[in-house]
């Protein structure tokens, strides 16, 4: 019986070793592509379908098959605990500003070669020279996005709203719904008081807590994405997110929902950009992802599909796309790209060294304790 | 049973069930919302079926489940024959304890240690990537494999010894012994096991998530990245079809199982 069973164990290994051993040697290319999770205009409900029409299109111009093999992730964090691991290896990523600048440092990222990428031409000066990459050399900006408040106006008085304040109003005490995560939610806090929300003394970040514990007891729930249901459903009536997120609320709010949107004086901007991991397989392949991915078409599709606002010249100049969207909208997302790179280098997050991550930690469970 | 009791009992099914019942009805929903019924359509089953991302990870998981059935339930059983015929017992404690570490674990452990171990044995191969299929695959094994062993072993604690030494001593090789009079005693273990190592292979996202590679993401994954966005109705399309089909093969096996032995209503 030993026997057998060790054989069986053996044939096992085996079969598992020589199954592994054989790779993918075919004609055929492979594109690695790691982006968030609905992220990309992929065909759905109509929409241009990214990733199919660019193997067609690399089929067409290139003459060979291309097979691009696209994941997703949920978040920074986790995207780079598979890619600093050596666990996985993709051609192109789409990670945030911040995650940008921790990998420029760490030698994650290889430098682009915009001979390849000349569709970088639209992207907009105010869009380069950001400080998560001061020498554009490593990113492309895909999308970016300012921190708003959103309310129902049918809750509140239009005379709270504005600034911070409204999210601090007793009148809403339990219809407010705060970020589910201590970078964006002590972020409220900071600009309300008009806080560095990069500086790492620790007496500031004391004193954003004590802000944040007064207004604990008036807050619904804290939540990420599950703020879409909660907004859309009138079952809370204040909460801080994304532009255009706001915009997929508005598409599903119920009948008695009236959502607004404000932007208040001092908040987050983001900008998620492409860049090649140093874990690339074949640089030149991505490049031409990437510059495709700048094109026309695939361009607007995606700012339609994400509801973000693109850095793309091609795509906020295009008359089609902004009527699409309709007047409001488009004052909304795009709200003045003139000084852009200012109030972004001024006000987005930085990455926190690793005390100042710590600290901010700590304070956040004494935060969700009390 | 008193009637508090099954209000009580009422309570917690409602509770329990009453979201997948939201969830079926909102994915005939016309709209994208999850609060407003619109009108009733097959609009979210369409989108459902042109998504192919989605799609090609319900084949995933599907292949990845049985795959590590199959597996488990081979070794698992294997596992258990040779832990029955055990003597030692320090040794037997020793191995019901290592059976257990996979079961009592936390899933975030499990996961990370595994990926840890992955990358470190792709390293020392020299290998540029080492998560894949396998290494996803290897992972589902380990943790389905002590259900299918404690599936197993008290099958064969149970079964008369005296059968297969009487089959062997009229002249069956210890082998053929084990496949005509053993395997068919223990059957409703190894049946179980394989039916508990596919359904926690499919429903796994934790450890999925840590061991998956390039290429290959399973359902539970896709759904959970899609959380930077709101999760489309399309899925509550497919949660629906899914419980539907789990919801048949159930009353299937119930019915079948009534008609082999009247006895045992489940």
């Amino acid at each position: 019986m030993k026997k057998f069973v060790s054989l069986l164990a053996a044939a096992a290994l085996l079969c598992a070793l020589a199954l592994t051993g054989c790779g993918s040697s075919s004609e055929t290319l492979t594109l690695n592509v790691y982006n968030w999770g609905e992220y990309i205009s992929d065909g759905s409900e109509g929409s241009f379908d990214t990733v199919r029409e660019f193997e067609a299109w690399y089929k067409e111009t290139y003459g060979q098959t291309l097979h691009v093999n696209y994941d997703t992730f949920a978040s920074n964090e986790d995207m780079y605990n598979k890619l600093s691991k050596g666990a996985v290896s993709y051609d192109v990523i789409i990670p945030s500003d911040y995650m940008i600048a921790r990998m420029i440092e760490e030698d994650m990222l290889l430098p682009l070669d915009f001979d390849n990428i000349p569709n970088y031409q639209y992207i907009d000066e105010n869009f380069r020279g950001l400080y998560y990459d001061p020498d554009n050399q490593y990113s492309v900006p895909y999308t970016y996005g300012v921190v708003g408040v959103i309310y129902n106006a049918n809750v509140v008085d239009e005379a709270d709203a504005g600034d911070w304040d409204l999210m601090w109003n007793e009148k809403y005490a339990g219809n407010i719904v705060q970020f589910n995560n201590p970078r964006d939610a002590f972020g409220t806090a900071q600009y309300k008081l008009g806080l560095d929300v990069n500086d790492t003394d620790k007496a500031l970040w004391d004193q954003a807590l004590a802000e944040l514990k007064t207004q604990a007891p008036l807050i619904k729930s804290w939540v990420m994405d599950e703020i879409f249901n909660m907004m859309e459903s009138g079952e809370a009536a204040v909460g801080a997110y994304y532009a255009g997120d706001y915009f997929t609320m508005l598409d599903n709010q119920a009948d008695n929902v009236d959502l607004r949107f404000y932007y208040p004086e001092r908040t987050n901007y983001y900008v998620d950009a492409m860049c090649i991991p140093s874990c690339c397989q074949s640089k030149e392949l991505a490049e031409i992802f990437i510059n495709y991915m700048l094109s026309a078409e695939p361009a607007i599709a995606n700012a339609e599909y994400t509801y973000y606002a693109s850095p793309n010249s091609l795509v906020y100049n295009d008359e089609g796309y902004l009527d699409d969207l309709g007047e409001e909208t488009v004052e909304i997302l795009y709200p003045g790209i003139e000084n852009f790179s200012e109030l972004y280098n001024r006000f987005a997050y930085r990455n926190l060294d690793a005390d100042a991550l710590a600290y901010m930690t700590t304070l956040w469970e004494e935060l969700k304790i009390s | 049973m008193k009637p508090a009791a099954k209000v009580y009992t009422a309570l917690i099914m409602l509770f329990l069930f009453a979201p997948i019942a939201i969830l079926l009805v909102f994915s005939f929903n016309e709209a994208k919302s999850l609060s407003v019924f619109s009108g009733f359509s097959l609009y979210w089953y369409k989108e459902l079926l042109r998504d192919y991302e989605t799609l090609n990870s319900v084949r995933n998981t599907l292949l990845l489940a049985f795959s590590a059935a199959v597996i488990s339930t081979v070794m698992g059983t294997a596992a258990a024959v040779g832990i029955d015929k055990l003597r030692s017992r320090a040794l037997r404690a020793a191995m019901d304890t290592v059976t257990n570490i996979p079961m009592i674990n936390p899933d975030i452990i499990t996961g990370i240690s595994l990926m840890l171990m992955f990358v470190f044995v792709g390293r020392l191969f020299g290998a540029a990537t080492s998560l894949s299929f396998w290494t996803m695959l290897i992972s589902h094994v380990t943790f389905c494999l002590p259900y299918v062993i404690l599936q197993v072993l008290p099958k064969l604690r149970q079964m008369d010894r005296s059968l297969p030494e009487a089959a062997m001593d009229l002249g069956c090789t210890p082998l053929r012994a084990f496949f005509k009079v053993e395997v068919p005693e223990i059957l409703p273990g190894i049946v179980t096991g394989l039916i508990m190592a596919f359904t926690l292979s499919l429903d796994d996202f934790v450890i999925s998530y840590f061991t998956a590679g390039n290429g290959f993401q399973t359902l539970p994954i896709r759904i959970y990245n899609m959380t930077k966005k709101t999760v489309t109705p399309k899925m509550y399309a497919l949660a629906t079809i899914i419980f539907f089909v789990i919801l048949a093969l159930l009353l299937i096996s119930n019915l079948s199982d009534k008609d082999a032995e009247p006895g045992s209503a489940v």
